[in-house]
């Protein structure tokens, strides 16, 4: 998006947007004819919490072919300069998907339950 | 193209969604959407992918994003197409941008069919994605009629007498194509790459495209979460859900599974069509399934071939 007034104009809606996300924001708080001026805002709505089983990946073994990458329905995968840099499980629904796509040789990501103590080695949080 | 080249590219549909854990539908727009070069205008049916993904205040989309009602996402998204193309001609504009229409197969073989219709007709430089699921999952399980025969929905309960569904799907990516426009294709989300390349091809058509993709239902299908790409790729091995092309009016097959996969193997991954199986196997119901697969592939094979 180039850096033009209206864009700009709607960069200063951001900060209304961010408090019409918060826990107990009230109808003031929202923006005047329930415009959502910046995309991608359900990044902070933290489908997370539903996920049972989380990915588990080993860094060592992957071959970074990005299969997990694209087959994410919830794009928690993190790619940078064509690595794969870990999993960001804001979001991740823990729907095993990334898991089976996984070349069967290869087998770098594996389910782990919740409640066990699994160190996860995710890129960024 | 290869994948790690692919996710360099900003992805433009992003994850926080409420669709269920293994949805397949987030996959399909994200391949689709990474095929795009231009900035694209979305517009989109009512449907699962409508729902889930822009609930107030949240919205998935980094793109821009319009949203009709069930029936007209065909037309809402000429009609901007309409205005796009004269603000053009006047010199108000000078960006080249895609227009992209989603729709379920409700909101395209059923409810949405006479607005794509009109505008395949009328030529508007735009793609229609059909991501087709097999029923109207949103409210919970129909019928449709793109749901296969055999299936138990809500609408089409099996039960003692009656096996699920009793018609055959109807064969859109057929009905759409008769209306001579430049590209049309079915595609499945299980075969990125082939989806990915109809993708680019349709946006490079020149006047309408449409695009057919199957996209697994998890909870509408009764299938494990995990086994979202894996289903969608049964359907296409047992050649129920053949993938192909027509540009310009030529038949072209993209994919011929080269093993036999009958499609009861497909069939009996699926829970909706647990009461061919238990608790005995329905075998002359499966049998007429498969002549019928068998026959409108051969038929789709001698179309190719005649072509070429």
């Amino acid at each position: 998006m180039t850096e033009s007034s209206q864009t700009k104009n709607l960069l200063k809606d951001h900060v209304i947007i961010d408090k019409a996300i918060e826990p107990n924001a009230g109808w003031r708080d929202l923006p005047i004819g329930a415009v959502i001026p910046k995309g991608g805002t359900s990044r902070q709505f933290t489908t997370g919490d539903w996920r049972t089983i989380r990915p588990v990946w080993s860094p060592e073994k992957c071959i970074h072919c990005h299969r997990c990458w694209l087959y994410c329905p919830d794009m928690c995968w993190v790619s940078e300069d064509k690595k794969i840099q870990g999993v960001d499980l804001t979001n991740c629904k823990g729907c095993g998907i990334c898991a089976n796509v996984c070349p069967t040789k290869v087998h770098a990501i594996e389910m782990h339950p919740e409640d066990t103590k699994t160190e996860h080695t995710a890129g960024e949080d | 193209m290869a994948l790690p080249d692919l996710a360099k590219k900003p992805v433009r549909f992003i994850g926080g969604h409420r669709a269920c854990a293994g949805c397949g539908f987030p996959i399909t727009i994200k391949i689709i959407l990474q095929a795009a070069e231009n900035p694209v205008i979305v517009g989109c049916a009512t449907g699962c992918m409508e729902v889930t993904s822009t609930i107030y205040p949240y919205t998935s989309w980094e793109c821009s994003f319009i949203h009709s009602a069930f029936e007209n996402v065909a037309a809402t998204v000429s009609g901007i197409e309409a205005a796009y193309t004269s603000l053009k001609r006047q010199g108000r504009i000078d960006k080249d941008i895609t227009f992209i229409a989603f729709g379920g197969d409700g909101g395209t073989y059923d409810i949405g069919l006479q607005a794509l219709s009109g505008a395949l007709e009328r030529g508007h430089k735009m793609v229609y994605v059909c991501y087709d699921n097999q029923g109207y999952m949103n409210t919970g399980i129909q019928r449709s009629s793109a749901t296969p025969r055999g299936a138990n929905t809500t609408t089409s309960p099996a039960g003692k007498k009656v096996p699920g569904k009793q018609q055959y799907p109807k064969d859109l990516t057929a009905i759409v194509a008769a209306h001579g426009i430049p590209y049309a294709a079915q595609s499945s989300m299980s075969h990125w790459n082939d989806l990915y390349r109809k993708a680019k091809k349709a946006f490079a058509a020149d006047g309408p495209a449409f695009l057919n993709v199957l996209s697994t239902c998890r909870l509408g299908w009764g299938t494990a979460p995990e086994d979202t790409v894996d289903v969608a790729d049964g359907a296409v091995q047992s050649r129920l859900w053949p993938l192909y092309e027509i540009e310009k009016g030529k038949w072209k097959l993209s994919l011929k599974p080269r093993r036999h996969y009958p499609v009861e193997k497909w069939m009996s991954m699926q829970g909706r069509f647990r009461h061919l199986f238990n608790p005995q196997k329905n075998e002359t119901f499966i049998e007429e399934i498969q002549s019928q697969v068998d026959a409108k592939w051969e038929e789709l094979v001698r179309r190719c071939s005649a072509e070429t």
